[in-house]
């Protein structure tokens, strides 16, 4: 059986090449639909690998915590949330699960060194911040508590802000910068984090202390915070640290009992998901291209199949002469479009793959960090689905072929 | 080596009809009743004008055709009863064909050809080594891995008589075997044929229009407009 098999493929490789030109511009559909998927589907996990390293680089214990009502479409006077509840939050008799706590500010502002300016992010907050967004220092230090104590004018700014500033991301401790026209002086620089996962740049910005930020910058919002960060004891602690600010933020907010929250508590695995299930959608997206692909080209082969068996019929007369049966000139047949269609399936995963390299090599040039991975999975997928198409679009002109008259054939000019 | 004719026959065709239906209730008889039996190790010429119906006769005992009615045994089995299986075994194994074109695959080396049928019989060993006995049998153990392009036209009729002799079949059946052949060449493959009948014992049945090549037969039969009108001894 299986020597039969061999010889099959042997056979029907030889019926091929003898076409080759043909049997190139039949699996072209085949290639080309393989490759896009191939490529598209290498570029996509590459692009879902990056920001799910992003994102869990952010902390996958971290917890975000702010004001407003996900289900009203309008917020109504909702109470900001405050830095007493910050406070609150830290108690470790209420909250055991909670580690930490930085309460932030976050504005947009223009920041000038020089004759150079730039509209940057602005975080005030706490030296905790550091801690629960597991940020590192490329140099100098992150502010501490006595500066949050002095209300001290000092700034902890992002790589790229300090380059778009001073022209550089290192020895630029001890610069000063104006922050809305005050002034700062530069204590450290943020080690390079990239994007965030959502379209925000974590190192364009800079960071100073809350209390500073009350003082000097916006009186107007003092005791006020957008956006708690929240860090658990550990991952497995997200659940009951979520349970235990929503206690203690409905307590503290008077909310009564059957009253909806007026606070959304966001954790990193909700991101995850979220961002995992636009990644779905597009998978989807994809399979249907392929799926549409894999469909032109499976007509190609049927008809160039179609072709080859009205021009082989005198061939196949004489097979039956000699003894084939039925199935021995299905099989032939069928060997030959599996064998077309599995070829092209596997240059396109070939072609697929050096596109996405393609890109990523472009990407790099740019900056940009957008790695081709080729899952087995894909490949598989891909070889399994092009030896499907062979057998579904192969098998009406092999039945037809098996099905010749041998009188009928051999008489055929 | 010759057989005695008291055997039973390997060909007995008893009242044998075909009728071609053409479009709407056109019918055209090609074969008309036509009985007749040929014994082991007969040489048998089918001699008839075109359009006597030795095509379609040779159609039917070659098993690639089915008589509208009338019986065929073929090596004592009823052949008019078979389903397509049985009949791609009956012409895998008892039949040997000769066409007048040759009918090589044009792909396979003469090797290839000649192993063919040892294929569609299902054997995978030793099918190279018998398929070049058959070629130095037909005196083309030189020209083994040549593609039918690459040999004369004589030499492609004896790889399709090495071809038709592989699986030691019942009967050859040749159709106007020296039809695409010089005057000289034709002369050595039907040298070939005979011998291999003598020697072999191979009965022989030889469809033509050509008489010199029919008085070389043991045996002619006649055919016209579908009808068997005569018999007369041949000269071997």
């Amino acid at each position: 059986m299986l020597s039969t098999f061999i010889l099959a493929v042997s056979e029907a490789a030889r019926s091929l090449l003898a076409n080759k030109l043909r049997s190139f511009l039949t699996v072209l559909g085949i290639i080309i639909g393989v490759a896009a998927v191939i490529a598209l589907l290498a570029l996509g996990r590459g692009a879902q690998k990056i920001i799910t390293e992003n994102i869990e680089s952010l902390g996958t214990n971290l917890l975000f915590v702010a004001a407003g009502n996900p289900q009203r479409e309008v917020q109504l006077s909702v109470p900001p949330i405050t830095l007493q509840d910050a406070y609150a939050l830290r108690d470790p008799v209420l909250a055991p699960s909670i580690q930490y706590v930085a309460p932030t500010l976050q504005r947009s502002v223009r920041a000038r060194a020089g004759n150079k300016s730039h509209i940057t992010t602005l975080v005030a907050t706490t030296p905790e911040y550091t801690i629960v967004r597991k940020y590192g220092l490329l140099e100098g230090q992150f502010f501490t508590q006595e500066h949050l104590l002095s209300q001290a004018s000092v700034a902890v700014i992002g790589p790229d802000l300090a380059k778009i500033l001073f022209g550089r991301d290192t020895d630029v401790v001890g610069e000063r910068l104006f922050i809305a026209n005050r002034p700062f002086r530069v204590i450290g620089v943020l080690e390079y984090r990239g994007s965030g996962g959502f379209g925000q740049n974590l190192d364009d910005r800079v960071v100073i202390p809350l209390s500073t930020a009350y003082a000097r910058l916006y009186p107007q919002d003092r005791g006020k915070v957008d956006v708690l960060l929240v860090s658990a004891v550990s991952p497995d602690h997200i659940e009951s640290a979520k349970e235990e600010i929503r206690q203690i933020l409905r307590l503290r907010r008077r909310l009564r009992p059957g009253q909806e929250d007026d606070f959304v508590i966001f954790t990193q695995q909700q991101f995850l998901q979220i961002f995992r299930s636009i990644t779905g959608v597009l998978t989807v997206f994809l399979g249907g291209i392929a799926g549409i692909s894999l469909l032109v080209g499976g007509i190609g082969i049927m008809n160039i199949m179609l072709v080859s068996v009205t021009e082989r019929t005198r061939e196949i007369g004489l097979r039956k002469a000699l003894g084939a049966r039925k199935r021995d000139i299905r099989i032939q047949f069928l060997v030959e479009s599996v064998t077309l269609s599995l070829v092209g399936g596997l240059m396109g995963i070939l072609v697929g793959w050096g596109i996405a390299k393609g890109v990523e090599l472009i990407a790099a040039r740019f900056d940009t960090d957008l790695p081709a991975v080729v899952t087995l999975q894909a490949v598989l997928l891909a070889t399994l689905f092009s030896a499907a198409v062979g057998v579904f679009f192969g098998f009406y002109p092999a039945n037809r072929a098996a099905n010749l008259e041998p009188v009928e054939a051999l008489r055929y000019e | 080596m010759n057989q005695t004719r008291n055997d039973q026959p390997v060909i007995e065709a008893r009242e044998l009809v075909k009728i071609y239906t053409l479009g709407r209730d056109v019918q055209v008889p090609a074969l008309r009743g036509v009985s007749f039996r040929i014994y082991p190790g007969e040489a048998v010429a089918i001699m008839g004008p075109s359009g006597s119906g030795k095509s379609t006769l040779m159609h039917i005992l070659g098993c690639l055709d089915k008589p509208t009615s009338g019986e065929y045994y073929l090596d004592g089995q009823k052949v008019s009863e078979m389903n397509d299986d049985q009949l791609a075994y009956v012409r895998n194994r008892k039949i040997g064909f000769v066409f007048q074109a040759f009918n090589l695959l044009p792909r396979l080396t003469a090797l290839e050809n000649v192993a063919l049928p040892l294929r569609y019989a299902g054997q995978w060993r030793g099918i190279h080594r018998r398929a070049r006995e058959m070629l130095e049998r037909v005196g083309l153990g030189e020209r083994l891995h040549h593609r039918p392009n690459e040999l004369s036209g004589g030499q492609q009729q004896r790889v399709a008589i090495a071809r038709a002799l592989v699986n030691n079949p019942a009967i050859i059946l040749a159709d106007e075997p020296t039809g695409n052949l010089d005057t000289k060449t034709g002369q050595e493959i039907l040298d070939l044929l005979l011998q291999l009948n003598r020697e072999q014992g191979v009965t022989l049945v030889v469809v033509t229009h050509d008489p010199e090549v029919a008085q070389r037969m043991s045996r002619i039969l006649l055919l016209r407009d579908g009808l068997l009108v005569g018999e007369q001894a041949g000269q071997r």
